[in-house]
């Protein structure tokens, strides 16, 4: 194992906030993506389905 | 030659939209089990740098994401183009559903750049050819994204941002041989197609593996994606209208 300790992980020799904030922001903005494109898809859907022609 | 599948097939919403909703789930696991594989190696294999320390891990999501924002954009451009040369309905959509995917790309690309700059460089911004470049390759896809929703006719709007994908692919290059063409403050390429990587092996399979994860996480949303805009641009076709051709 590389990392001697949890902290020492997080720490990555000081420069925890540079990678850990790039790898949350990626995480959080691939995240965001998913939810608004499966909403994106899901009011599609029941644009369509609640419609009073079918 | 008949390969006895009708290619062109898949070429119509009607029978994309279901085939695009069968793969969509597959794409997007095998990224997330290639995204587990690359952090493994990014983050316990790949040896700590022996310039930049630990900072440098910030590469195993800013080299992918930069490789995707061109990449995508180049695809982007592409289907815009097959939309406007032959007038397919799907090709612009497809253009469509790549653009906000590709925002997200070179996003990334900047500000895993960003914080990558601020330790190695000392400043979070410099205006270098490189930065420079890529911040206009996501000036870029805003204007495609702005134009297309500016124009109320789908027809219209498509092929307004057709033309501003193509004109814009002259950045691409740009922002690729940028390293070369100026000196300035962001690195050469550490991979390319003629030399060997100019790091260590586990480092560079972090990076290609990253890079994959992303590769196929932008194929899924871009699927999910272009499925709703099938359905929002279709909604009065029979396809979709018809009571039992009920979308899923």
């Amino acid at each position: 194992m590389k990392w001697a300790s949890l902290a020492e992980f997080l720490a990555m020799g000081g420069y925890g906030l540079y990678v850990w904030g790039s790898y949350a922001v990626t995480a959080a903005a691939i995240a965001l993506e998913i939810v608004l494109v499966l909403a994106r898809h899901r009011a599609a859907r029941r644009a369509i389905t609640s419609r009073p022609d079918r | 030659m008949n390969t006895g599948i009708n290619w062109f097939r898949y070429s119509s919403p009607q029978a994309f939209y279901p085939l695009a909703g069968a793969m969509a789930p597959w794409f997007f696991w095998a990224a997330a089990v290639f995204a587990l594989i690359g952090l493994y190696i990014g983050f316990f294999v790949a040896p700590t740098d022996f310039q930049q320390g630990e900072a440098y891990r910030i590469i195993f999501i800013h080299v992918p994401a930069a490789w995707m924002s061109m990449f995508i954009y180049v695809v982007m451009a592409f289907w815009a183009g097959v939309g406007l040369a032959v007038n397919t309905r799907l090709s612009a959509m497809m253009a469509s559903a790549l653009a906000p995917t590709g925002t997200l790309m070179t996003f990334i690309a900047l500000w895993s750049g960003a914080l990558w700059g601020k330790p190695t460089w000392g400043t979070w911004w410099v205006w270098d050819a490189r930065l420079t470049s890529e911040l206009i390759l996501l000036f870029l896809y805003f204007g495609f994204m702005a134009l297309q929703a500016a124009i109320d006719d789908p027809r219209r709007a498509d092929r307004a941002g057709a033309v501003l994908a193509l004109v814009g692919v002259v950045n691409v290059p740009i922002i690729y041989f940028s390293v070369q063409w100026w000196h300035t403050l962001h690195q050469g390429a550490s991979v390319s197609l003629t030399k060997s990587p100019s790091m260590a092996a586990s480092m560079f399979a972090g990076m290609l593996v990253m890079a994959l994860a992303l590769w196929l996480y932008s194929i899924a949303a871009s699927l999910v994606r272009v499925r709703a805009i099938m359905l929002e641009r279709e909604r009065n076709a029979d396809w979709v209208k018809e009571p039992g051709s009920a979308p899923r």
